[in-house]
């Protein structure tokens, strides 16, 4: 059953809600019949619409569209920057990164992460002094805390000792600036449906040296020059380009979330786990002595929908390993996520504000 | 009858190429829009209503593709598309046999199937398989004898189509995968073309592994499923791993609105397969009477009796297929498969057939759909003929 809740949507980490820009080019897409690689006149229309999308996010992210591949999504854009950029390397992650790419380099070097949530950039000094080939994976924004990492200087001690750098920009994309030459990368790793565009599509976005490096994670046809096969999932391509191309207003966003943030932190003795520059929508709120699942059932029964860590591990109750990277101890159990969505209101963070005092209230009630 | 045409600018085409893609049914468009934008939640979102509801339709939608070829629900892996599913039933089964040191090394396909299979078994050569192809009859159809002597040797999977893309042939896939498991191998077959064209029962054929597309049956682009067998169990390896969605088999967030859309093309195609493929063998019928009277040594490729109704491969005594084309530029049809047909090069399918070059060259693949009509045919006869007779003889 579909239909419209009145639910306060605070999970924008989880998916952003569609834009309807976005919309509007899906559905113009859906209406486009042909097979982009067809050489006929409907062919030749659907794959105009592939090339202007490839083009548009391309050049939205700082990178040339040749140098662009379309994925399923995020997690198979980190899969296919691992495979093509790693192999024969020695892996090094951060800590704190999404499961693609923790399960994409399961015997990775893991770069240590401090109690704000930043990369110790001493430690990959450190790391890559061996001068082995390495290829190094460290996100852009953290998915659970919004912390930003230190992508350039990062990039620089990369260039140094010869290691690749694939940046995973999947929560960063369209909530801060994304440009793949001035991060100094080797590859991005986009979400179509972290940014408001529909699930079910994704790009990898490399420089040109790295892009001759791209052998396909899935073997098919001639599509994506040879480097992903299968026919590109044309509307949600179109819908993503629409939603890269949307402006976000980062300041009032940011505005917002201090908002809630006060409130919980002022009133209700919340605990911000994560310093340092942060992505504008996010925070994660620990509550002392309280699991994160109790507080998000209890939130959800008032109607606000925010979440325990990651969408995608979810469903089981674990610890959050980001959380735990940065040595927050027993807080990682007791700290959930708090995203805002691009059209986040100022009612959402007044109802949050409110359901968040009442929680802590009858938490402390049943206390005492 | 048929069917209310999607309302699109294409229109002014005649698309007759339904192997490369099929119009997104509006049904299923209708069935979809909703999910787009007031139920968006992250179906891994367990913790909030929204995240439920998105679930709760990505699990009625596994239960319509499930219905389709009769399994269960729980069988049903969705992926981005055919092409994904095939490589991961392919190199999944090997390397998880490869994990679980299982002696058997060899994998046997067809030369007739998808670029995508033939390179996945492909690459399964550098990981220590043993690629087998297997040459097909004038027909296009496997022959079982050939697979039984292939299979004297200990083999892993056999994966056949069971419609092939270019010539529309239906294998005997009950057959071959009866010979398959007398041997104690697995049974993958690429139905990207076949589900919703023809019935299809993984029960009733002994089928362990099934790849299907969105897009060739009505539903959008960018969605497929892959079917695994769980009684006897089918274990896999991930082609990619990550958050452990699909239980660990495919990760990733599943995209809720286009898995809504392959539900209900799905439930649409179980509902109408009888009735369309009456109803398009008909118009194939009147394209292909048309055709012959015209142009006299037209020759229809692959088995006449055994193809769906929906697609001709047609080799035509004169004039090149780009020429044909290039003068019916009204005509949507192809040289060969989508994937490959961007650069014209001669079908490896024809040739796998017997066809020598020219005649490959003088090829065309029509496909008929949910929404071509009486007229569309004839138009598409018209300007055939009209291009047959303006090309030089070859």
């Amino acid at each position: 059953m579909a239909g419209g809740t009145s639910l306060v949507y605070l999970d924008a980490n989880a998916t952003e809600p569609l834009r309807p820009a976005a919309r509007a080019a899906m559905l113009a897409a859906l209406d486009c019949t042909g097979n982009p690689y067809s050489v006929h006149a409907a062919g030749r229309a659907a794959r105009n619409l592939l090339e202007t999308a490839r083009e548009a996010i391309a050049a939205r992210f700082g990178g040339a569209p040749a140098n662009l591949v379309f994925t399923s999504g995020g997690t198979e854009a980190d899969a296919l920057a691992v495979h093509a950029l790693g192999a024969g390397r020695r892996l090094v992650v951060g800590a704190t990164e999404h499961d693609a790419i923790r399960a994409a380099a399961p015997g990775a070097s893991v770069l240590p992460i401090d109690r704000e949530g930043l990369a110790e950039l001493a430690a990959l000094e450190a790391i890559l002094a061996g001068g082995e080939p390495a290829l190094v994976c460290l996100m852009l924004a953290n998915n659970e805390t919004g912390t930003i990492q230190p992508i350039a200087e990062a990039a620089a001690i990369c260039r140094r000792h010869g290691a690749r750098l694939h940046v995973d920009a999947v929560q960063a994309a369209g909530r801060m600036q994304v440009d793949l030459a001035a991060l100094g990368a080797d590859s991005v790793a986009l979400s179509s449906h972290k940014l408001g565009g529909p699930t079910g599509a994704g790009a990898l976005l490399l420089t040109a040296a790295a892009a001759r490096h791209v052998t396909p994670l899935i073997a098919g046809g001639r599509q994506e020059r040879g480097r992903r096969g299968g026919t590109p999932p044309l509307a949600a391509i179109a819908g993503f380009a629409a939603a890269a191309e949307a402006g976000y207003e980062p300041a009032s966003i940011a505005e917002l979330r201090d908002a809630a943030e006060r409130a919980a932190v002022a009133a209700c003795g919340a605990i911000v786990c994560g310093g340092g520059p942060r992505l504008p929508n996010t925070m994660c709120l620990a509550l002392p002595g309280v699991r994160a699942e109790t507080q998000v059932i209890a939130l959800d029964l008032a109607g606000i929908a925010v979440s325990v860590g990651a969408a995608c591990s979810s469903g089981k109750v674990r610890q959050s390993h980001v959380l735990a990277a940065m040595g927050l101890g027993e807080l990682a159990g007791q700290a959930i996520r708090v995203s805002l969505p691009w059209n986040a209101t100022r009612a959402d963070i007044d109802a949050f504000g409110v359901a968040y005092a009442a929680m802590v209230a009858r938490l402390a009630r049943r206390a005492a | 009858m048929t069917h209310p045409r999607p309302n699109r600018p294409a229109e002014r085409y005649i698309y007759l190429d339904y192997q490369a893609t099929t119009p997104c049914d509006p049904r299923v468009v209708e069935a979809m829009l909703p999910w787009f934008t007031e139920s968006f939640g992250n179906p891994h979102s367990a913790e909030h209503a929204m995240g439920r509801i998105a679930e709760a339709a990505v699990e009625h939608a596994r239960g319509e593709v499930a219905g389709l070829i009769g399994a269960e629900a729980r069988e049903i892996v969705f992926t981005s598309g055919a092409t994904e599913s095939n490589n991961i039933a392919i190199k999944g089964a090997a390397r998880f046999a490869a994990r679980m040191d299982n002696p058997r090394r060899r994998i046997v396909t067809a030369v007739t199937e998808h670029k995508c299979v033939l390179q996945a078994v492909g690459d399964l050569a550098e990981e220590g398989f043993e690629p087998v192809f297997l040459p097909v009859g004038a027909d296009g159809l496997v022959d079982p004898d050939a697979l039984r002597a292939a299979l004297a040797q200990p083999t892993l999977l056999v994966s056949v189509m069971a419609v092939n893309n270019e010539i529309g042939v239906v294998q005997d896939i009950a057959a071959l995968a009866a010979i398959a498991h007398a041997a104690g191998a697995l049974l993958h077959t690429d139905a990207a073309q076949a589900a919703g064209k023809i019935a299809l029962d993984v029960e009733a054929q002994s089928i362990d592994l099934a790849s299907i597309s969105g897009h060739k049956l009505y539903g959008p682009k960018g969605v497929g499923a892959l079917y695994v067998r769980r009684r006897p169990r089918v274990r896999l390896e991930p082609l990619f791993s990550g958050g452990g969605q699909e239980r660990g088999l495919r990760s990733g967030t599943l995209p809720t609105p286009l898995i809504v859309g392959l539900g209900e093309a799905c439930r649409l195609a179980a509902e109408e397969m009888d009735a369309e493929a009456a109803r398009i063998g008909t118009l194939r019928d009147r394209l292909l009477a048309r055709l012959d009277a015209a142009i006299p040594g037209l020759i229809l490729n692959g088995s006449r009796e055994q193809r769906i109704p929906g697609n001709v491969n047609l080799t035509f005594p004169a004039g090149s297929a780009a020429a044909l084309m290039a003068a019916a530029p009204a005509l949507c049809v192809s040289t060969g498969s989508a994937c490959s047909s961007a650069a014209i090069e001669p079908s490896y399918v024809l040739r796998a057939l017997g066809l020598g070059d020219a005649a490959a060259g003088r090829t065309l693949r029509i496909g008929i759909g949910r929404f071509t009509s009486a007229a569309d045919v004839d138009a598409a006869a018209a300007l055939l003929i009209e291009a047959h007779a303006a090309a030089p003889v070859a």
